[in-house]
């Protein structure tokens, strides 16, 4: 465990030490800073398009942070020959991955916790109040669905060549289960078979990250989801990242790195 | 607490045959028996490359051994095998008696690559502090050691800087200090003095010359024949993945009434030619 610490040390250092997330937190400030100082049609609800972008900005900033820091772990490492020294030392190709997973979803922690302080704060000084719960828990399961999007995208830093195929194909994929991903079964009920099969497998095998998506909780203020749903949901989560976490450990050991 | 045990019991593991303390030496730091490695194309059928071919050699405590041959031999693909970087088509390697296999065979060992690429964007400091804690040393003596090989390469006054402002020659001795951070009782150093300019060979040849002195065993390849005949106490020259000639630099040039340049060509079958017509 100390191994995989200090590896995940290594990337959280990365994260800080490169410009992409303040880049994308000055960009997110920005354009909700500037929404929220214009009176569009004296409309009272304002505030609940403000909170709906401002999340939909987080959202983004997230997938890239996760994807774009993930992508570039293993195959950096063999770039730069960094890979070398390391292996050399008493670690496990296993406890590089786990490491590379653990840093890159701690430094989504650490930059949701700071995007979500933001929106916080932005958000009370239009509304004055501060449901805490609904932010928690829109924020942990945010994370929660971050830590399947990161193992898929460490899976796929070992798949595919290139560092820039990975992150297309891995944006490409999020999108899709985002957006289309809840629809599918609906779709697969108005085609003709083998069509039909073919989706309903593929909705039952896709890793459902709208499932995390408890933006309207926040925007809408409604009450919080149970607890026991959200337990739920973290064990969902958990299954998907071994199972990719598995595939990619099992990948990395077999792949010759000289 | 727990790191404490921990670091106990993998050093009581990793020191089975040989090494300091209260373990007397039964054996050869590293040996190789019969290595053969073959690189088959990806997607082909065809019988691919023999890189490494039924290679013996074995490396006793306190040596400094010079493993040459020309480009392609086979020497850094016998390292990669050392380092568990790829692994043995057949026959198999031992670090201190245990399989290059197991990660904990490199417990001991300090390796420097040919070309030293480390995190840029951290600190010598933070590097050897991460490198410090794979090998779980407690921290006071993870500083202490830091002081002292950060010394000995002579970067003290860079230490807070990051790498990537550093000269090839400071990444060089930066690369080193890792090597040196877990004060190892085998260095594997793969053409130590590769593109450095003849300040920092000089200075990367005393460094291994004082680990010799230490009692450390150096295993390490180079191309610098002349350093190799300074530093080394035996050599091992390869060519074609097999082993052509071993043993004492001393006893080599005594038997064959060659320099060791000269051996190397004629062990390779390289010939040099009668005369040489140099342009006026």
């Amino acid at each position: 465990m100390n191994t995989t610490l200090a590896i995940a040390g290594i990337v959280i250092k990365e994260l800080y030490r490169r410009k992409d997330f303040y880049v994308l937190f000055v960009l997110t400030a920005l354009i909700t800073v500037l929404m929220g100082s214009v009176t569009l049609f004296h409309d009272t609800h304002i505030v609940r398009y403000l909170k709906e972008m401002c999340l939909l900005l987080i959202w983004i900033c997230s997938l890239v942070i996760a994807i774009t820091t993930t992508a570039r772990q293993l195959p950096m490492e063999r770039e730069s020959r960094t890979i070398f020294p390391l292996l050399a030392k008493p670690v496990t190709r296993t406890q590089v991955v786990l490491g590379k997973f653990l840093g890159c979803w701690l430094a989504c922690a650490v930059t949701l916790v700071v995007f979500y302080l933001f929106f916080g704060i932005a958000a009370m000084s239009k509304e004055h109040h501060w449901p805490l719960t609904n932010y928690f828990q829109a924020l942990t399961l945010h994370w929660i669905m971050l830590g399947i999007v990161v193992a898929m995208a460490l899976l796929g830093s070992l798949v595919f060549s290139a560092t820039s195929s990975n992150v297309t194909i891995s944006f490409v994929a999020v999108t899709f289960i985002l957006l289309l991903g809840r629809h599918l079964d609906k779709v697969a009920m108005q085609i003709p078979q083998p069509a039909s099969g073919a989706l309903q497998a593929l909705f039952f095998t896709i890793p459902h990250l709208e499932f995390f998506d408890l933006r309207d909780l926040v925007i809408h203020d409604w009450p919080p989801v149970r607890w026991l749903v959200c337990l739920k949901a973290v064990a969902y989560a958990a299954a998907y990242a071994a199972f990719f976490l598995g595939a990619a450990c099992l990948l990395f050991r077999r792949k010759a790195i000289n | 607490m727990n790191a404490d045990v921990s670091e106990d019991r993998t050093r009581a593991a990793a020191k089975p045959l040989v090494g300091g303390g209260m373990t007397p030496a039964v054996g050869p730091i590293l040996r190789i028996e019969n290595l053969c490695v073959d690189y088959r194309p990806r997607g082909s059928l065809s019988p691919g490359k023999r890189a490494v071919d039924g290679l013996n050699l074995s490396v006793n405590q306190g040596e400094v051994f010079g493993f040459l041959g020309p480009n392609g031999a086979g020497k850094t693909t016998t390292m990669n095998v050392l380092l568990g970087f790829i692994n043995a088509t057949s026959g198999d390697a031992y670090l201190f008696g245990t399989t290059v296999r197991e990660p904990i065979a490199r417990q001991r060992i300090g390796y420097l690559p040919e070309l030293t690429y480390y995190y840029k964007f951290l600190s010598a400091e933070e590097l050897l502090r991460f490198y410090a804690r794979i090998f779980k040393i407690r921290k006071t003596e993870t500083e202490r050691r830091i002081d002292q090989v950060l010394k000995l390469v002579e970067l003290e006054h860079a230490r807070k800087r990051q790498i990537k402002t550093y000269s090839k020659g400071m990444q060089q001795r930066v690369g080193l200090a890792q090597a040196l951070i877990n004060d190892p009782d085998l260095l594997i150093l793969d053409e130590p003095t590769s593109g450095l300019d003849p300040i920092g060979r000089m200075k990367v040849r005393e460094i291994i010359q004082r680990l010799k002195t230490e009692g450390k065993t150096v295993f390490f390849s180079s191309h610098e024949l002349g350093e190799v005949e300074t530093v080394c106490d035996r050599v091992a020259i390869l060519d074609q993945g097999r082993l052509k000639l071993e043993g004492r630099v001393s006893d080599l040039a005594e038997k064959h009434q060659l320099s060791l340049e000269q051996l190397f060509l004629k062990v390779v079958g390289y010939s040099l030619p009668s005369a040489t017509h140099l342009p006026p």
